[in-house]
């Protein structure tokens, strides 16, 4: 287990520490700079600026009410409506946090599942193809074959080959989460963003859920929200630690659990959080 | 007093009530049907009425009624269909929404006499349709809007905050999220609250007294050019329809058998309403069975 009890001890706390990724093979993909997030007045996100390399799993974890779904969903901008986003957001070399951009082309490259599976009142079949058909795909073996690939990825193809048809809404939790997974990538994006996409499942579907992320990865760059330390843990390469709008620690997952260099990201993972 | 025994109590007095309201609906029911049913027969539900003689029949009245339901549900439905989604899927909240929100509330607490009036001034009189189908057909239309957006509004409703998300996570624009997910997932509750209103549409008597008029000129059902004035497509001809026919034979009619004609067409008034509602729960049903299971 990498979580360490006696990391209370360390050393010299400090009070902000963040190493953004740099490892050979895995540029950076999407970052974000200066970025604040209001909702109306109330400023929920103002010190958040992380860099995410590509085909990673970056964790974001901190106590509820920090700002995580906030800054996740700023990142394809889900809270257009809702919040004002200030700053830049960006995506291989372009800000997508600017007027010109077209946002329907840019969340279908960054795409996102969400806390609670949201399978459309359709078939399984229809759930992952109508997107792509709306875009012009009608080919019945181009959207087969899409359907397949996605659906295996999402490791739920053997459990639902022979009922394509029926509808999704029949599907169980885990399995429904799987297919917003498949729905998701079947859209081809490079970026997957997951807002607890486990707490909603039992304990063997999210340690299933945990595996195709792993397998996922080499396709996709994933960044996860999580409440579950030890999945935070044993899948993520990076670990951000939010706390009341800020980002107080980025770093290797490793580091965040074993030597976390500021007392509170101590004390949150280790539980002597408050 | 215990809380065991108030318990008992209440939900007591709570069954009484209902049994009330149950028994009451049976009763009323049950007079209208018995004393209608015997005067029904194929001549009846097909034949002109006669305005001095026994043996006419409603056959024009219930064309027209339900001519003028499709009119005013073609013109309606749409109107509310967008209305509704205007109000839930774009529009935020600010004076505007709450204006439109407060007048459509008001609108449909209207009493349908006043629509009716309304619609003699503004339909019949202003823009000279005279007592005509269109005529009728715009009162009832006023009379269904806002209890339509409203039943399609809460229809909306009912389709969770996720389905948009995901909706417009996978790339598509406000639109295709409602117009390709939130529309079908709420198809079976928007067909169930249309043919409600149907229901309530095709009993409406005080709306169209002074708007499709109360005369009922004997039809051509063989020409169906709306042009000709005895075509039953005609819209500009008076149409008066089953709920104002009870009302007229029972204030003012001269016919020795008024008064089974008044019963049986009471009867086929229910009959009809009670089949809406009974269609209404059945396809919906359906229709959801049809999307959620295998
Ligand atoms: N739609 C909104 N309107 C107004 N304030 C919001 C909205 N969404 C979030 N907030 C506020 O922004 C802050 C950050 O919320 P956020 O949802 O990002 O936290 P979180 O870290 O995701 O928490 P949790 O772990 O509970 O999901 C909170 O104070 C919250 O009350
Ligand atoms: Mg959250």
């Amino acid at each position: 287990m990498f979580i360490n009890n006696d990391v209370t001890k360390a050393t010299t706390m400090q009070e902000r520490h963040v190493v953004q990724p740099h490892e050979a093979g895995h540029p950076i993909i999407l970052s974000t700079e200066d970025l604040h997030v209001f909702y109306g007045k109330k400023e929920a996100l103002f010190e958040g600026d992380l860099q995410f390399g590509s085909n990673q799993i970056t964790a974001l974890i901190g106590p509820s009410g920090s700002g995580k779904s906030t800054y996740l969903r700023s990142l394809n901008r889900m809270n257009d409506r809702i919040a004002t986003v200030t700053g830049k957001i960006m995506y291989r070399g372009v800000d997508i946090n600017q007027p010109g951009i077209d946002v329907y082309e840019m969340r279908r490259r960054v795409g996102m599942v969400f806390q609670r599976p949201n399978p459309f009142a359709k078939s399984i079949y229809d759930n992952i193809a109508f997107a792509l058909r709306l875009r012009g795909t009608t080919d019945k073996y181009a959207l087969d074959e899409v359907v397949e690939t996605s659906l295996k990825q999402a490791a739920l193809w053997d459990q639902v080959k022979d009922d394509l048809n029926k509808s999704a809404l029949a599907l169980s939790g885990g399995q429904a989460q799987r297919l917003c997974i498949a729905r998701a990538i079947a859209v081809k994006p490079d970026i997957l963003l997951l807002d607890e996409p486990a707490s909603a499942l039992d304990p063997v579907s999210t340690s299933q859920l945990e595996d195709t992320l792993l397998d996922l990865k080499q396709h996709y760059t994933i960044i996860i929200v999580t409440h579950n330390m030890q999945q935070a843990a044993r899948i993520s390469e990076y670990t951000a630690f939010f706390n009341q709008g800020r980002v107080l620690e980025y770093d290797t997952t490793s580091q965040i659990f074993t030597n976390p260099q500021v007392q509170v990201t101590s004390d949150y993972v280790s539980g002597n959080f408050g | 007093m215990n809380s065991k025994r108030q318990n008992k109590i209440a939900i007591g007095a709570l069954y009484g009530i209902a049994g009330l309201v149950v028994l009451i609906l049976l009763a009323l029911l049950g007079y209208i049907l018995a004393s209608g049913v015997p005067q029904l027969s194929w001549h009846f539900l097909t034949a002109p009425a006669k305005a001095f003689l026994k043996g006419g029949g409603v056959g024009v009245q219930l064309f027209n009624s339900f001519y003028l339901l499709i009119l005013a549900m073609a013109i309606s439905f749409p109107i509310a269909l967008g209305a509704a989604i205007y109000l839930y899927e774009y529009a935020r909240d600010n004076w505007v929404t709450t204006t439109i929100r407060t007048a459509i509330e008001i609108l449909s607490s209207l009493p349908s006499v006043v629509v009716g009036l309304f619609g003699f001034l503004f339909f019949v009189v202003k823009l000279r349709l005279g007592f005509s189908i269109l005529s009728g057909a715009f009162a009832l239309t006023f009379f269904n809007l806002p209890l339509l957006t409203r039943s399609i509004e809460d229809s909306l409703r009912t389709i969770n905050l996720e389905q948009r998300e995901g909706g417009l996570a996978l790339g598509l624009s406000r639109w295709e999220t409602v117009t390709r997910v939130i529309l079908p997932a709420a198809v079976p509750s928007i067909l169930t609250g249309v043919i409600l209103s149907a229901g309530r549409v095709f009993g409406e008597a005080a709306a169209l007294i002074y708007t499709a008029g109360q005369s009922a000129p004997a039809l051509n059902f063989a020409d169906w050019n709306p042009f000709n004035i005895s075509s039953p497509l005609n819209p500009m001809r008076p149409a008066e329809t089953l709920a104002v026919h009870i009302w007229k034979i029972n204030s003012e009619g001269i016919m020795p058998d008024a008064k089974a004609i008044s019963s049986g067409s009471s009867a086929v008034l229910i009959i009809a309403i009670l089949l809406f509602n009974f269609t209404a729960r059945y396809v919906g049903k359906r229709l959801y069975k049809r999307l959620t299971s295998a």
